[in-house]
């Protein structure tokens, strides 16, 4: 298994690592990483990349007037639709 | 299939990344954290009169989890008056479900999962529909594998620039942010996200590599126009 994997071209080992990085295989002793270095360096970037997410996106704060907006609308839910008058 | 707003269990109480890239330093608490999260005692107690209809303890969970929520939808549709309108219809959706909440899971992790599920909806509106999303499973010409091919001299260093990341990210195709967010900042796993958007594992693994491959190369030509500079 190894041995095939090691004779991958880029192109097919690189068809191969959305499953080998979503099966959380441990990717560091893949012979084909092992051994080439332009897949190496795209498996470092997408692991910058991977950890940097984590720190994205800080939390804010959504804007003051937002709850009035939230407690009409339950208001207006909440009141008994008005009988229709027959006629 | 139509999904329900209703959110659903936690799978697991695993927060652990599912994929290989695990983080070099400790994640950000994750929302899934599941059962084993320490309830907050002023959370409970407004839960509690919440459920037995007290405006005002809504109001209270409303401002204990009105940055999260707010901030998951802004991340999500990276637009500030839509994640307005999801906040407050994520909100309405609690109010009216308030009652169903059973506690099997933490209130925060049940009312995240109920927000993704508006936002879904949202996004299924305006055309983001599974086939898009298998669509992108074929891969264009321009994403074969090879294009990474060639400037091994380009790679990112450590260091990311973080702006750099999120305008990327912002850039990203709605069906392919959505999973990067899913995984990589929200900290779902692939058979989490699978469920929630209706769509194979393999797919969900395949969107997320393609997302994380459109960002590198964002990153890359931010680099190269910032050394040029």
């Amino acid at each position: 298994m190894n041995d095939k994997r090691k004779t991958l071209s880029c192109a097919e080992f690189q068809q191969q690592l959305p499953e080998l990085i979503g099966s959380g295989a441990n990717m560091a002793n893949d012979p084909h990483i092992a051994s080439c270095e332009l897949c190496r360096a795209l498996l470092a970037d997408l692991e910058t990349i991977a950890e940097a997410a984590r720190q994205l996106f800080p939390a804010v704060e959504p804007p003051d007037d937002l709850w009035s907006q939230i407690e009409s609308a339950i208001q207006s839910e909440d009141q008994p639709a008005k009988p229709t008058r027959a006629n | 299939m139509p999904h329900s707003p209703m959110p659903a269990q936690p799978s697991s109480t695993s927060v652990v990344n599912g994929d290989g890239l695990q983080p070099k330093s400790s994640p950000a608490p994750r929302p899934n954290s599941g059962p084993a999260a320490t309830p907050d005692p002023a959370e409970t107690d407004a839960l509690a009169r919440a459920q037995a209809g007290d405006h005002h303890a809504f109001a209270q969970l409303y401002s204990l989890h009105k940055r999260r929520i707010y901030s998951l939808c802004l991340r999500m549709v990276g637009n500030i008056a839509e994640a307005e309108d999801l906040t407050q219809e994520a909100f309405l959706q609690l109010h009216r479900k308030i009652g169903t909440f059973r506690g099997d899971s933490a209130f925060s992790t049940w009312l995240h999962r109920l927000a993704i599920n508006v936002v879904l909806m949202q996004l299924r509106k305006k055309g983001l529909s599974l086939i898009s999303l298998d669509e992108a499973m074929e891969p264009a010409p321009e994403e074969g594998p090879g294009r990474s091919f060639g400037a091994p001299d380009l790679t990112l260093t450590g260091a990311i620039d973080r702006l750099a990341l999120e305008r990327a990210v912002a850039d990203l195709p709605a069906g392919y942010r959505l999973i990067f967010i899913l995984h990589d900042v929200e900290g779902y796993e692939h058979n989490e996200i699978a469920a929630m958007l209706d769509c194979s594992i393999g797919n969900s693994k395949s969107q997320l590599h393609k997302a994380r491959l459109k960002l590198r190369d964002a990153l890359r030509a931010h680099s190269t126009q910032e050394a040029q500079l």
